[in-house]
């Protein structure tokens, strides 16, 4: 039944009766020897134990927190077994290929995980000093991403979507495409849900098996039907086995956390039933030092070869970017890949937004030595091109297009084949970094060279196209027509 | 024994960082407590008759009522001495080094690494001698703490009288005496390491008036919005506007002689490129590797709450005490947001009575106590010197009317106000011209002039045409630029230049990273030249496009970026010829004119 607890020992810690239950917080009286975050067992009428731990705790009493919810409990007859330490989860590489609930027990009806290394699943801070700097670009195969908002491996990079919203298919497009260049290894996946329907879980079980990632994809479910307070463990559980993969065994691991909305929400719940003075939207005050502990779990460290690459999803309500879980996040994470609800009604996949996006560990993981050495310079005019053409837009909305100078027609023109050809590409379809940086070159062929100033002249020796259009391919077969 | 004094010292009640003891009547505000049996780091932050509350720098999983108390008797206090610069600590002085080296690449909890390194020998060299009278903060001897730290030992500053001996010039560690005091209270040892309680300012003998610009080789900054040597400057900004980039760019590059940089609350990987970059970078005035006047507390969001509120006061005690020591000191906050949101977290588990969005009332008694230990001093021991304080503020939505940006406010004199849209257009560092401020600007002034008299015209005149701009593109925005004049268009043009030219400054190009006061004044000039030469000739009647089309141009555009501060002569060299270009011009047009009579 509870397996994973069975080992261990009864220390014969067990109350009977609560003094007050209250949405999932249960208050036991006079307990004695029991530890601030200690892992409870709330045995219900049935006689089925609900995993809990300790919010807080004096001599008189101590309130717990209930993660598989308080449904059916009575203050006279539950019992609360207190085991003696915190929450664990035994971690072994062979829970690859396998499926878990949201607390780490077998889903798949497969044994328990055998492991004798049972970690504490809040696990510690990485030490800044003894962390490795991360700079290998990982070519996910999305121009959006590579040329622009280039992911590297042990980055924190979340995914800022809105409901209805493709990030679905996009995260499971990159977590298919996503290798490094001169590297054959493969990612394995560590996988949580929460609070996500299951034809989306199916979804993500689908794509792995077609893409043959599933042996090396492990699953946590906490579904949208499982106790909402459930998924506060859900990622905490992941990312400790994550990191079991990453640096003990010395692999790389690629995490998806999804959606990280609905585990806000857990957290606002339980914070409200603690009578918490509310911050911004009723999320707890501690919500950036919370999530804080979930997304700096990701990164490299020395003396490991592993590493752990995070990809959180998260659902903005009303696509708002500043609300406190978007905001919050991106405070936090090394950029941001924000998802336009805009270009997605128009047909653009991926519907990747050109200005709000940011990666942050771009800069040290691109350019010569990593990808080719024009490539920061180009993704920082074709940002620069991108956002006047938001200018020009504007002014075409009020003064008509045909009011607009030769320039600025020609500007949108730019952002024509930017969003069209640049940005829009094929769920299955896979570009090397070459071909996403030559269609960049393609697109800022469309404005006159002197507006390119942020290119050096060198540069746009080598790249600009006199001739627009004729990509480093279309140029050679040129020059062989000419011959 | 005394039989009215109460049991001994235990927890009775834990919730996260927050825990209750009894039988602590005897406890003094403040005073740093250790835990349970792994001696959990805690401070004494509320006493109500045998209850302590006290707030633990350590994660307090598994901490049972009934874990015993040790009362220390000291206040949370820092290790003085040679060899803070180079090294990098945690919010209570652990020095992360150390602590690796116990305990792996994570931070376990209950780790006891002295601050310091009490063996290791250093050149002491005296400069006193016996029989000197000395007072608290004068200096005795020297040792040379890295190439670029002559770090000064001072006498203690509660201790005043004469050297009764010294000793010679030669090797020793922290702990060996190397001078006795005579004091009236009788003698007292000196050792070249100090404590200090970090929540209490270190004395000073005055202050002083604001008069030299740090110089941070950024041109919006230095230019634009200087901040003073001893000022104070908030830097807001929404997420991923710029906030960290711009103040590792002012520790790598400013002009003071020692950087603390407190990473507070934010991502260890910042850290770690800091750690990682400065050792490498030189310093463009000594040529030795930045590391070597830096010191970095890290107290990264996934570290301890409470650790987190304390780092803040870490850092600026470091800074008082080279300060002390008569150099000029820069402390960079990132994030003191975070650091608010601390003070809110624990006010909230002490079910204190919040004031606006959840913070304590006392939020802006608290900052303003942080921003007032900067400042431009004389020492105890009579020199100049100086603390200058550049805090990052973290607003929730990158709103700037929300509580902390707010108070900040009252306390700094320079706003650098970063900005979203500036930053979604990849224009870095997205300081806003026309929403930022600096009331050092009139303090600096007569620094500048001593270089380039006419510096205060220069600047005026720039930031007039970036605001008419903002003015004319409202109009822009309704009709379209055609409806302009073509002089009021070459506003427009000019200010384009100035954003691209001038105002955007890339953190990463070899050339434009640090960019010399000499180089920013003759930018400045050589655009405003182009705009002088613009005006004449569209007055004289050469068309709009002309103007806009001359060759020079884009190399006005380039130019920060393809010379480098050694070669000015370049940027002179482009201003002749854009004079030349413009009067090859306006003689076109001037026959062209006399042509049509
Ligand atoms: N001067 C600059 N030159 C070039 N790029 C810059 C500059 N300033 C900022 N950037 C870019 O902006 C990104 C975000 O900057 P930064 O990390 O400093 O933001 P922040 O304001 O500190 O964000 P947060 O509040 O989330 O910590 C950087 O990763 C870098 O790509
Ligand atoms: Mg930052």
């Amino acid at each position: 039944m509870n397996d994973l607890f069975a080992d261990i020992e009864d220390r014969g810690l067990e109350y009977v009766g609560a003094s007050r239950i209250e949405g999932p917080l249960v208050v036991v009286d006079k307990v004695r020897d029991v530890g601030y975050d200690e892992t409870v067992e709330i045995i219900d009428p049935a006689g089925i134990p609900r995993m809990g731990r300790v919010l807080d705790v004096s001599e008189r009493q101590a309130v717990v927190q209930v993660l598989e919810g308080t449904t059916g409990l009575a203050t006279r007859t539950l019992r609360a077994r207190f085991l003696g330490e915190s929450f664990r989860l035994p971690v072994s590489r062979q829970m690859l290929g396998r499926v878990f609930d949201g607390l780490g027990r077998p889903a798949d009806g497969g044994p328990p995980a055998l492991s004798a290394d049972r970690r504490d699943v809040n696990g510690m801070p990485i030490n800044p000093f003894a962390r490795r700097y991360p700079r290998e670009f990982i070519q996910t195969g999305l121009s959006a991403i590579d040329g622009m908002n280039a992911l590297v491996r042990g980055q924190k990079l979340p995914v800022f979507s809105g409901n209805g919203l493709p990030h679905d298919r996009v995260s499971a497009q990159i977590i298919r495409q996503a290798r490094l260049l001169d590297e054959e290894v493969e990612f394995s996946i560590v996988f949580a849900a929460m609070g996500i329907k299951h034809d989306i879980a199916e979804f993500f079980i689908r794509n792995f098996r077609e893409s043959g990632a599933l042996s090396r994809a492990v699953m946590f479910f906490s579904l949208a039907d499982a106790p909402s307070v459930e998924r506060l463990l859900t990622p905490r559980v992941a990312l400790t086995l994550a990191e079991h993969l990453a640096f003990d065994c010395g692999q790389h691991v690629l995490i998806l956390l999804t959606d990280m909305t609905n585990y806000c929400e857990s957290l606002r719940e339980v914070g409200t039933a603690r009578g918490e003075i509310p911050g911004r939207k009723g999320y707890p005050g501690y919500l950036y030092s919370d999530l804080a502990s979930l997304y700096e779990r990701a990164g490299r460290i020395e003396n490991s070869p592993g590493s752990i690459t995070q990809m959180a999803i998260l659902t903005m309500p009303a696509d708002d970017i500043s609300h406190p879980v978007p905001d919050l996040t991106g405070y936090i994470t090394e950029g941001q890949i924000v998802l336009d609800r805009d270009l997605f009604q128009r047909g653009i996949y991926p519907p990747i937004a050109g200005l709000p996006s940011l990666s942050r560990l771009m800069k040290d993981g691109v350019g010569k030595g990593f990808t080719r050495e024009d490539h920061p310079i180009l993704a920082s005019q074709l940002f620069a091109c991108y956002a006047y053409v938001k200018r020009v837009r504007g002014l075409a909305d009020v003064i008509g297009e045909e009011e607009l100078s030769q320039l600025d027609k020609q500007y949108l023109k730019f952002g024509e084949a930017f969003e069209g050809t640049f940005l829009n590409q094929g769920e299955y379809e896979n570009r090397s970094i070459e071909t996403t940086l030559e269609m960049g070159w393609d697109a800022l062929s469309v404005l006159p060279r002197e507006e390119l100033h942020r290119v050096s002249d060198e540069l746009l020796r080598k790249h600009y196209r006199s001739e627009p259009g004729t990509g480093a391919q279309d140029q050679a077969c040129l020059t062989v027509q000419r011959l | 024994m005394n039989v009215t004094e109460s049991a001994e010292p235990v927890a009775t009640r834990i919730s996260g960082p927050i825990i209750t003891a009894t039988g602590m009547s005897r406890a003094q505000m403040y005073e740093v407590v250790q835990v349970g049996e792994l001696g959990l780091v805690g401070e004494v932050v509320r006493i109500i008759g045998d209850l302590a509350t006290i707030q633990v720098y350590e994660d307090t999983t598994m901490l049972k009522p009934g874990a015993r108390v040790l009362c220390t008797g000291a206040p949370l206090s820092v290790s003085l001495g040679p060899g803070l610069v180079g090294n990098i600590y945690d919010g209570i002085q652990r020095p992360l080094p150390g602590i690796e080296a116990k305990s792996g690449a994570w931070i376990r909890r209950g780790e006891k690494v002295e601050a310091l390194d009490n063996t290791r020998r250093w050149t002491f060299e005296p400069t006193a001698a016996k029989g000197d009278t000395v007072g608290p903060g004068q200096v005795i001897g020297q040792v040379a703490e890295t190439p670029l730290v002559t770090h000064r030992i001072m006498v203690p500053p509660d201790v005043s009288g004469h050297v009764l001996s010294i000793v010679e010039k030669g090797d020793y560690t922290l702990l060996d005496p190397i001078a006795v005091i005579g004091t009236p209270e009788g003698e007292k040892e000196v050792t070249m390491l100090q404590r200090w309680p970090v929540r209490q300012p270190r004395p000073i003998r005055e202050r002083l008036r604001i008069a030299d610009p740090l110089i941070t080789g950024q041109r919006i900054i230095d230019t634009f919005f200087p901040l003073g040597k001893g000022g104070a400057a908030a830097i807001p900004g929404g997420f991923g506007t710029g906030k960290t980039i711009t103040q590792h760019q002012l520790a790598k590059w400013s002009d003071a002689e020692i950087i603390v940089f407190i990473g507070c609350g934010e991502r260890g990987n910042e850290m770690t490129e800091v750690l990682r970059e400065f050792p490498e970078l030189e310093d463009p005035r000594s040529g030795r590797p930045l590391m070597e006047r830096t010191i970095l507390i890290a107290n990264t969001s996934n570290m301890p709450v409470a650790a987190r509120e304390v780092s803040i006061y870490t850092g600026i005690t470091l800074a008082e005490y080279y300060r002390d020591m008569g150099l000029s000191v820069a402390v960079f906050a990132d994030s003191t947001s975070r650091w608010a949101e601390a003070l809110r977290e624990l006010a909230a588990r002490l079910e204190e009575m919040p004031a606006e969005e959840g913070f304590p009332a006392s939020l802006p008694t608290r900052l303003a106590q942080f921003y007032e230990r900067g400042g431009a001093v004389t020492t105890l021991a009579g020199e100049r010197a100086s603390v200058s304080i550049v805090g990052a503020v973290s607003p929730p939505g990158g709103d700037f009317s929300e509580p902390v940006t707010q108070h900040t406010r009252r306390f700094i004199r320079c706003f650098w106000a970063l900005d979203t849209e500036l930053a979604n257009a990849r224009h870095y560092p997205s300081i806003h011209w026309l929403r930022s401020y600096s009331e050092y600007a009139e303090d600096v002034k007569s620094w500048w002039e001593a270089g380039c008299p006419d510096w205060e015209e220069l600047r005026t005149e720039a930031l007039t045409l970036l605001q008419r701009e903002e003015r004319l593109q409202q109009i822009v925005k309704l009709v379209g630029p055609d409806v302009l004049p073509d002089s009021q268009r070459l506003i427009l043009f000019i200010a384009e230049i100035f954003k691209d030219g001038f105002l955007a400054q890339s953190a990463f190009d070899e050339n434009d990273m640090y960019c010399s006061p000499e180089k920013q004044v003759a930018l400045l000039r050589l655009i405003l030249t182009l705009y002088h030469r613009g005006r004449d000739m569209i007055q004289e009647g050469v068309p709009l496009a002309k103007v806009t089309g001359m060759d020079c141009v884009s190399e006005v555009l380039r130019a920060k970026a393809a010379t480098s501060n050694k070669e000015l002569h370049r940027v002179e060299e482009l201003a002749r010829r854009l004079g030349e270009e413009a009067d090859e011009l306006e003689r076109q047009y001037m026959k062209g004119a006399t042509c049509y009579e």
